[in-house]
């Protein structure tokens, strides 16, 4: 899996590429904890819209993102999850924690 | 139930066997006409029960692993993941929403995208000797379809 970066104005976004499982997550964990320290954003959206796959591994991911963002004080959600990211996010019930915003005509 | 058609795959716990076996079984299931929603939920049931072998089976070994994927009469799907690894001590615990024993790389949530991915889920376990992870799901027949 790739994660790509935009920084702006304090919000930095980042962009989920690929597939997410438990074979990528531990490495993505630890690249996305690098990401946060480096830029130290306020706000932290994760953009999913190139994931193509995502499992119950990506929901801790999401989560450690989430806390680590919480514990600098800032803020963090998901954006664009495609059909079956989507379908994930629902089933495990983290929607009652991060926020997620789907925009009209983001389908994968 | 009639089987009319089924594939064997047996690998090592290796987590780079878990993108090949959701991949695998997908293309298996292609046959009963999936939409891409139902083919997304077989991929990801398929990736949570092959995950737990590999992660939860066989802490810090190697073990075996088999998938078997059947395709049984009223286009039902039946999924059946086995290893031979730790075994669960307390099945309805493990089942919980939000349980896990394998702290914060780990959601818990697993068998609870199992359970609400298909139509059923059972588990059968023995300490030291293995779990067995037996999925069903109908597939939609769908109008226009012979
Ligand atoms: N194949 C297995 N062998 C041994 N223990 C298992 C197996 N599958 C699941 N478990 C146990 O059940 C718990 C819950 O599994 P699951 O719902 O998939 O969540 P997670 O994998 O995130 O821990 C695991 O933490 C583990 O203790
Ligand atoms: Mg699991």
């Amino acid at each position: 899996m790739k994660v790509l970066t935009s920084f702006k104005n304090g919000l930095l976004v980042l962009y989920f590429e690929g597939e997410l499982d438990h074979h990528e997550s531990r490495d993505v964990a630890q690249r996305l904890e690098r990401i946060l320290e480096e830029y130290l954003p306020r706000d932290c959206a994760m953009d999913l819209s190139g994931l193509r796959f995502m499992d119950s591994s990506g929901i801790a991911v999401i989560l450690r993102v989430y806390r680590r963002m919480k514990e600098m004080g800032g803020r963090a959600w998901v954006e664009n999850p495609g059909t079956q990211p989507l379908r994930v996010l629902d089933a495990s019930g983290i929607d009652r924690v991060v926020k997620i915003n789907v925009s009209e005509g983001v389908r994968s | 139930m009639n089987t009319k058609n089924y594939i064997r795959l047996e690998f090592p716990s290796q987590s780079v066997n878990e993108g090949f076996a959701r991949g695998a079984v997908a293309c298996f299931a292609a046959q009963l006409d999936p939409t891409l929603e139902e083919l997304g939920d077989i991929k990801t049931v398929v990736s949570e029960a092959v995950t737990n072998c590999i992660v939860h089976a066989y802490p810090d070994t190697l073990g075996k692993v088999l998938v078997k994927a059947r395709i049984l009469e009223e286009n039902t799907l039946e999924l059946v993941i086995r290893d031979w690894g730790r075994g669960i001590p307390d099945i309805e615990k493990a089942r919980q929403p939000m349980y896990t024993t394998g702290g914060a790389d780990r959601s818990g949530m697993g068998f609870t995208i199992m359970e609400s991915f298909m139509d059923s889920l059972r588990v059968r376990s023995a300490p030291g000797k293995g779990t067995t992870v037996t999925l069903r799901r109908k597939i939609s027949l769908r109008s226009g379809r012979l």
